[in-house]
């Protein structure tokens, strides 16, 4: 268990910087996060942390000492990778075995024929194969532990990963996308199991994803990576509820935030699509941004008119999306119950609550609102 | 697999379920089954009539051969059964050359196996000139034997050749490596492993691109800090497939040995190195015994097939190991 402090970290390959600065604090048995689109640099990031890529500058330092030129062998870390790169010619059982082998054995022990005839190898053989076997029950893989790689199936091979890099303690551990090679169903099973192993094990974990519902679902803290640098880092709920930035509130939750273009008005007051809300704001006035989550658009009654133009029903809920009228704005609601799905063509009204609004500048920066009458904040705009 | 039993023949006829049309639709599959069988057959002649033409016909003419007394460009032959075999039993000459041949496979396969796998690594791990030092290495494959071989002769001459001058450099005896019985094979080896190593390195190359990085990234994490450990965690059981096609055909190679044996030894000196194809093209093309050349290629055939028969048991192994 550790924490890992990583201190203005940059990384750049031929002249393209990949990481632009980047700071951050890993607490003790803390789950955290890496997430972002593809090519942000979050699994570069992961490896700089593993030593497998040197930074160009900065720190990597793991429990108080700086680990800068310590191999990746050396830092005790274990390291779950997307492909699992299980060893093929290895049995499921010796996959587990060798980085006990790697640390437990001498170098003349582990030669073949030879090292086999040590008492001391016979030893310590024994004492691999009992913790391979408690790994192997702790994940129900004991009945796979003869197989190759091979004759695995995909959940199979990335529960014989994980058993390879819980088996020997480390102080830490670090996922590169370890779900993102199985099918939807099994990805949501292997959630919940990666998130109880943690509670389990009680230790560090970094996990490494672009699937943001992987992020909020398991981790106790988020660090969203964009471009190259930490847009925002904290708990799943202020992450969805509080982004500070447009990126992150259009990257974190699914269907997307709706952004409505808008204006600060001379004053300070706020306006969405033309419509004034019953905002304030003290930033400059100029062009806006308005965001406003799905399950917060209100149907039914409010100052905005438009219609349905398509329509998605997942079952439990359903999404509908809206065209406003006189923009080219589409917006997508929630609904709670499928059975009232409007049918495609539908004119609606509709608006929100001025608490539901997150609004941002126009660099996408994160602008503080003030709702006007405040004993009236549940109320619907009605403006 | 489900889905194979829907596309047989048989399908055609189980779609039909009544059993008053039972019978004809089952003639009628008949007839499309022999019409398929046609099909196939007449898809395969090509191939089948060119190894036949090829490989197989020759091998069988080589094999019959061995049986005549026949003597290049005589007019008739006659069957005589073993006696070739037994004369070449009963020949001291054939021996010794087997046993030279043997010689030189067990010296030059591991010599050009671990020379080729050695310098493929290195080339691998080196950061800058890679292409350079392939070619540099691969130019003994690309070049002709024959002509090599002349400068091999100057190289090795007992008096101005480079390799004694070398040798007398350092303050050592020099010997005349080709016309001295106890050198002269060894000489010829030395020049079969400069010569096959650069074949092997491009196959060792092409292994051990395609094994994963992230095999070796594992292996790092998973504790193998040294360069050994890692190449007898990852590489070396990676690369088995590659390793063992590249020793039998370094093998196969070995026994063919016949083009730096003619030009720089025939054989000699007093048989001393004389190889199994050496002694074959003797008898078949100087002495014109076609039928006995016939018998030492049919003993040479033997050893290639027990190679590749290995290689096949070692090949289908490594099937069931990936």
């Amino acid at each position: 268990m550790a924490t890992i402090e990583l201190s203005a970290i940059r990384k750049s390959f031929d002249g393209t910087e990949i990481l632009r600065g980047v700071d951050l604090r890993i607490e003790n048995g803390e789950f955290i996060s890496l997430v972002g689109p593809s090519g942000c640099g979050k699994s570069t990031l992961l490896r700089v942390i593993a030593g497998l890529e040197p930074q160009s500058a900065g720190e990597v330092s793991i429990d108080g000492i700086a680990a800068d030129g310590i191999r990746p062998s050396a830092r005790n870390l274990a390291m779950v990778f997307q492909s699992y790169a299980l060893y093929p010619h290895l049995s499921a059982f010796d996959n587990i075995a060798v980085p006990l082998r790697m640390r437990r054995l001498s170098a003349i022990e582990r030669l073949p024929l030879v090292g086999a005839l040590l008492p001391s190898r016979r030893r310590k053989e024994r004492g691999i194969r009992d913790d391979v076997a408690k790994v192997a029950e702790q994940l129900e893989i004991a009945h796979l532990l003869g197989r190759k790689p091979a004759q695995l199936s995909g959940g199979q091979r990335q529960r014989i990963a994980v058993g390879r890099a819980i088996v020997r303690q480390p102080v830490a551990f670090l996922f590169d996308e370890p779900l993102s090679n199985l099918d939807a169903k099994l990805r949501v099973h292997m959630r919940a199991e990666l998130a109880q192993l943690h509670r389990r094990l009680n230790a560090t974990f970094v996990y490494v994803t672009h699937d943001q519902a992987e992020a909020m679902t398991m981790s106790s803290r988020i660090a969203v990576m964009i471009d190259g640098e930490l847009v925002q880092v904290g708990t799943p709920t202020d992450i969805y509820d509080n982004p500070r930035d447009i990126r992150v509130a259009e990257f974190v939750g699914s269907p997307k935030i709706n952004v409505l273009p808008g204006r600060i008005r001379e004053g300070g007051r706020i306006e969405a699509l033309g419509v004034a809300l019953r905002l304030t704001s003290s930033a400059a006035p100029g062009a806006c941004r308005i965001g406003v989550r799905p399950e917060r658009i209100e149907l039914g009654s409010g100052p905005f008119a438009g219609h349905v133009v398509h329509a998605e029903n997942m079952g439990s809920e359903a999404f509908l999306h809206l065209g406003v009228n006189g923009s080219d704005v589409r917006l997508v609601a929630r609904i709670d119950d499928p059975r009232r799905l409007p049918p495609i063509a539908t004119p609606v009204s509709f608006g929100f609550a001025m608490d539901a609004v997150r609004a941002f500048n126009a660099e996408g920066k994160r602008i503080e609102v003030e709702i006007e009458h405040a004993e009236r904040v549940r109320e619907r705009a009605i403006v | 697999m489900p889905s194979a039993c829907g596309s047989g023949p048989l399908s055609d006829a189980a779609t039909i379920d009544t059993a008053a049309v039972a019978a004809p639709a089952a003639r009628a599959s008949l007839r499309k089954r022999d019409q398929r069988a046609l099909t196939a057959y007449g898809l395969v002649a090509p191939a089948f009539t060119l190894m036949l033409l090829m490989l197989l016909g020759p091998l069988a003419s080589v094999i019959a051969l061995s049986f005549t007394d026949y003597q290049l460009g005589a007019p008739a032959f006659s069957w005589i059964g073993l006696a070739n075999y037994q004369d070449m039993f009963a020949d001291r000459v054939f021996w010794i050359s087997l046993r030279n041949t043997l010689t030189y496979v067990v010296i030059v396969v591991p010599g050009a196996v671990t020379l080729g796998l050695a310098i493929a690594l290195l080339i691998e791990s080196g950061a800058s000139l890679r292409g350079l030092y392939r070619t540099i290495y691969f130019l003994p494959v690309m070049a002709t034997l024959i002509a090599m071989a002349v400068v091999w002769e100057f190289m090795l001459h007992p008096q101005f050749g480079l390799v004694n001058g070398l040798l007398r450099g350092a303050g050592l005896p020099a010997f005349s490596w080709l016309q001295d019985r106890s050198t002269a094979l060894y000489a010829l080896c030395a020049i079969g492993i400069w010569q096959a190593v650069g074949f092997n390195m491009v196959l060792f190359l092409a292994g051990l691109v395609s094994i994963p990085k992230q095999l070796y990234e594992a292996a790092e994490i998973d504790g193998a800090a040294s360069a050994w450990a890692r190449f007898r965690l990852v590489t070396w059981p990676m690369l088995a497939p590659v390793t063992t096609f590249v020793i039998v055909i370094s093998g196969i190679r070995s026994f063919q040995v016949f083009d730096t044996v003619h030009i720089l030894t025939k054989g000699g000196p007093s048989k001393s190195s004389e190889v199994l194809i050496h002694t074959m093209y003797t008898e078949g093309f100087e002495f014109f015994r076609s039928g006995y050349g016939a018998a030492l290629t049919v003993v040479f055939l033997v050893f290639v097939l027990l190679l590749t028969l290995i290689k096949a048991r070692l090949a289908d192994r490594g099937v069931q190991t990936a």
